[in-house]
């Protein structure tokens, strides 16, 4: 809430009241709320007779889809392909593994917003990737095996969201740290890399990953589609991360370096246990900012056709009975995307909030 | 970090350099020898791996290509006039020209939503400041490309056909092959010149395409989300006391904000916004996704034609970053000339 309403707002008592000092309390103030009253009374009851009243829920329905086109929405396209949009090609009798996968990782974004204990929480993880790891390849327990072609759908959002953090969060304390290095080599390097990576669009990161990257490769060797991927996305999330890192460090008054450096201890020891643990405690809000903008940027794999949530939903909307439902298709889509994005958004708002009181400033989000 | 002189740790000084790896100096220089060896073996060997791939796939190297005939035809040539029998280079010209029509109208566009947005979230104003916060939070938390996926499939499958075409303002058409609306004449330039329909579209007056204009509408639409927090932020950064000292002295709200408070949050809102500037031209490349001719496109195109990928990701490379550099030196420009002495923006 701004300060000028502080200012302004007298304490509110009755309804009355409040619709006179929120609502109508000026001339302008009148007509807008007027105005937007008349619009959702225009906008508002037809939408939801198109999204709910009217709309054709079941698969077997097609067909009713295709009559009522325009009229009802057909959210018989989502119960018709659900399967494929949360697990892409995975062997459908097998789809239980993608499905826990989802469920582990889901917990344990949970269990880390909650703040448990840092050492339990690593622990955590780390028996969560091998489960993951073991249910998504198989090979073992009895579990056939899956190449990870034919993984996709929401899974492979998670996973490449997840994996394209895990592995950018240290490359980016490295190239923050060498950014504020005393060597000039070091420093320029970083420099070179975080200001290159910044000043172009994700698509041709991920066009160098998946036209490029293979010309470089020895004859004979090739890397999969999915990984060149992960490749692009993790150096791409480094260099975005490695400026929020610094931006921690630069935060961290000098005399802690300084004491730490007349106790004796070392560059990595200062680093390690006397700089880094207060610069990422600083920075754990915009942290959880860019993780959000990464998470949404997965979905540009879909211009490299991997099938991931997006592109899933894109391609059962060119089978033939589903074409022409592209805008019940993308609001599912940004449903999905938002159902993930927001409680990270109110959770990063939260942490600003009991972190940094007072200026707005901190409330800011890059992408 | 401390100052030169304390340090070096033993008796000797730093001006009696000993080759011992004891001594800081000496180390940094054998790590950075060290860094600099295994960057230069790599990219090595990288180069070398390209070499021979390239010999082997016989794709041709260097810029030769861009003088040759494309051979494609362009859907969007309003600025360049272009035809499939020019050159690449030109291809290449009528995209970068694309990118920076879409880019610099969503700019200007998404500033004014922004700020009218920032500024309608502090209203007094109950169900304004909700529905500001509301569109801030849905915007922010959908990625773009499935914003711009979903403006293009309502416009291409949800709008009628130009024979029916949607019309909300006299000479404003909207249809399924794109949004028509009168331009100033090009003959008499006092008249306007007013679209027709002529058989399965519209001609004359001014025609933007599904993909130019969904394109154009998400970008603005996304962005002006940004900017409404920076703005929102902007002011909220403005002390407590200019609002009370404003308000004590007997201005009227609206005379608070822009005599007062706007003057001292423009110099925090504007770096944010700049760089904003420079998210909305590099998210102009999601043109791709639905079609728009923009740089990215062609080169893809181009790419696709020629095989000579590292060329083609080069010049995309290359002109996003000129664009970056010019849009941080004028930040930089701005920064010197409007912040306040002695402070550290």
């Amino acid at each position: 809430m701004s300060r000028a309403m502080d200012l302004a707002t007298p304490r509110i008592v009755s309804l009355l009241q409040w619709l006179h000092t929120r609502l109508f309390s000026t001339w302008s103030s009148s007509l807008a709320s007027l105005g937007i009253l008349y619009l959702a009374w225009m906008l508002v009851p037809p939408l939801i007779d198109w999204a709910f009243v009217r709309a054709v829920w079941s698969p077997a329905n097609a067909s009713l889809c295709r009559d009522t086109i325009g009229r009802s929405a057909c959210w018989a396209f989502v119960a018709d392909k659900y399967r494929f949009i949360l697990f892409g090609t995975f062997p459908f009798d097998q789809q239980w593994r993608p499905a826990l996968t989802i469920a582990i990782l889901i917990g344990l974004y949970t269990l880390s917003a909650l703040r448990v204990r840092r050492s339990r929480i690593v622990s955590l993880w780390l028996t969560g990737i091998a489960v993951i790891g073991v249910l998504m390849w198989g090979g073992l327990f009895g579990l056939s095996y899956v190449e990870n072609e034919r993984w996709g759908g929401l899974t492979l959002t998670l996973l490449l969201a997840t994996f394209g953090i895990g592995f950018a969060f240290p490359l980016s304390i490295l190239l923050a740290l060498g950014r504020r290095s005393d060597m000039v080599l070091v420093r320029w390097l970083s420099v070179a890399y975080i200001e290159l990576i910044r000043g172009v669009p994700l698509i041709s990161v991920l066009f160098m990953a998946s036209v490029m990257l293979p010309l470089f490769l020895p004859a004979g060797v090739s890397i999969d589609k999915l990984l060149r991927a992960q490749i692009a996305m993790i150096l791409f999330a480094a260099a975005y991360l490695a400026e929020i890192v610094r931006g921690g460090l630069q935060a961290i008054p000098r005399q802690q370096e300084e004491a730490a450096q007349a106790l004796g201890h070392s560059y990595w020891q200062r680093t390690w246990y006397v700089i880094m643990p207060q610069a990422l405690r600083i920075a754990i809000p915009p942290l959880v900012n860019t993780f959000i903008g990464f998470f949404k940027d997965t979905s540009l794999v879909v211009i490299i056709g991997l099938f991931d949530f997006l592109t899933t939903i894109k391609v059962s909307l060119t089978e033939p009975a589903w074409t022409g439902f592209g805008v019940e298709a993308y609001l599912f889509a940004a449903f999905g995307y938002f159902l993930f994005c927001y409680p990270m958004s109110r959770y990063s708002q939260g942490l600003e909030r009991k972190t940094a009181p007072g200026r707005g400033i901190h409330l800011l989000r890059e992408n | 970090m401390l100052p030169e002189s304390f340090r070096s740790t033993g008796p000797a000084g730093p001006s009696k350099l000993t080759w011992s790896l004891n001594q800081p100096r000496v180390r940094s220089i054998v790590y950075q020898a060290l860094l600099v060896a295994a960057v230069g073996l790599a990219a090595w060997y990288f180069v070398s791996n390209a070499m021979e791939n390239l010999m082997v796939r016989r794709i041709a190297s260097g810029f030769g290509f861009l003088s040759r005939e494309a051979g494609f035809e362009i859907g969007e040539t309003t600025l360049l006039s272009y035809n499939a029998g020019d050159t690449y280079l030109r291809a290449l010209a009528v995209g970068l020209l694309n990118t920076f029509r879409v880019a610099t109208l969503a700019i200007v566009l998404s500033t004014m939503l922004g700020a009218l947005i920032g500024l309608a979230r502090l209203s007094l104003n109950w169900l304004l400041a909700k529905l500001a916060a509301g569109y801030i939070e849905v915007i922010r938390n959908v990625p773009l490309v499935v914003q711009l996926f979903f403006w293009y499939a309502l416009i291409t499958e949800s709008l009628p056909a130009p024979a029916d075409a949607l019309n909300p303002l006299p000479g404003l058409f909207l249809s399924n092959r794109g949004f028509a609306f009168p331009i100033l004449g090009s003959v008499v330039p006092i008249e306007m010149d007013y679209p027709q329909l002529s058989g399965f579209n519209f001609s004359g007056g001014g025609l933007l395409s599904p993909e130019f204009a969904a394109l154009f509408l998400g970008l603005t639409l996304y962005t002006a989300a940004f900017i409404a927090e920076i703005v929102r932020a902007g002011i909220l950064a403005v002390d407590r006391g200019q609002f009370e000292a404003a308000y004590s002295v007997g201005l009227k709200q609206r005379q608070v904000m822009r005599f007062v408070i706007l003057p001292q949050a423009l110099r925090v809102i504007v770096p944010p916004v700049t760089s904003q500037y420079l998210n909305c031209t590099k998210n102009s490349s999601l043109a791709v996704a639905i079609g728009y001719p923009d740089l990215v496109s062609i080169a893809n195109t181009t790419i696709n034609q020629t095989g000579q990928a590292i060329e083609g990701i080069a010049i995309i490379m290359l002109v996003y970053l000129a664009i970056s550099l010019a849009i941080s030196g004028f930040m930089n420009w701005y920064n010197r000339r409007f912040a306040l002495r002695g402070s550290k923006l």
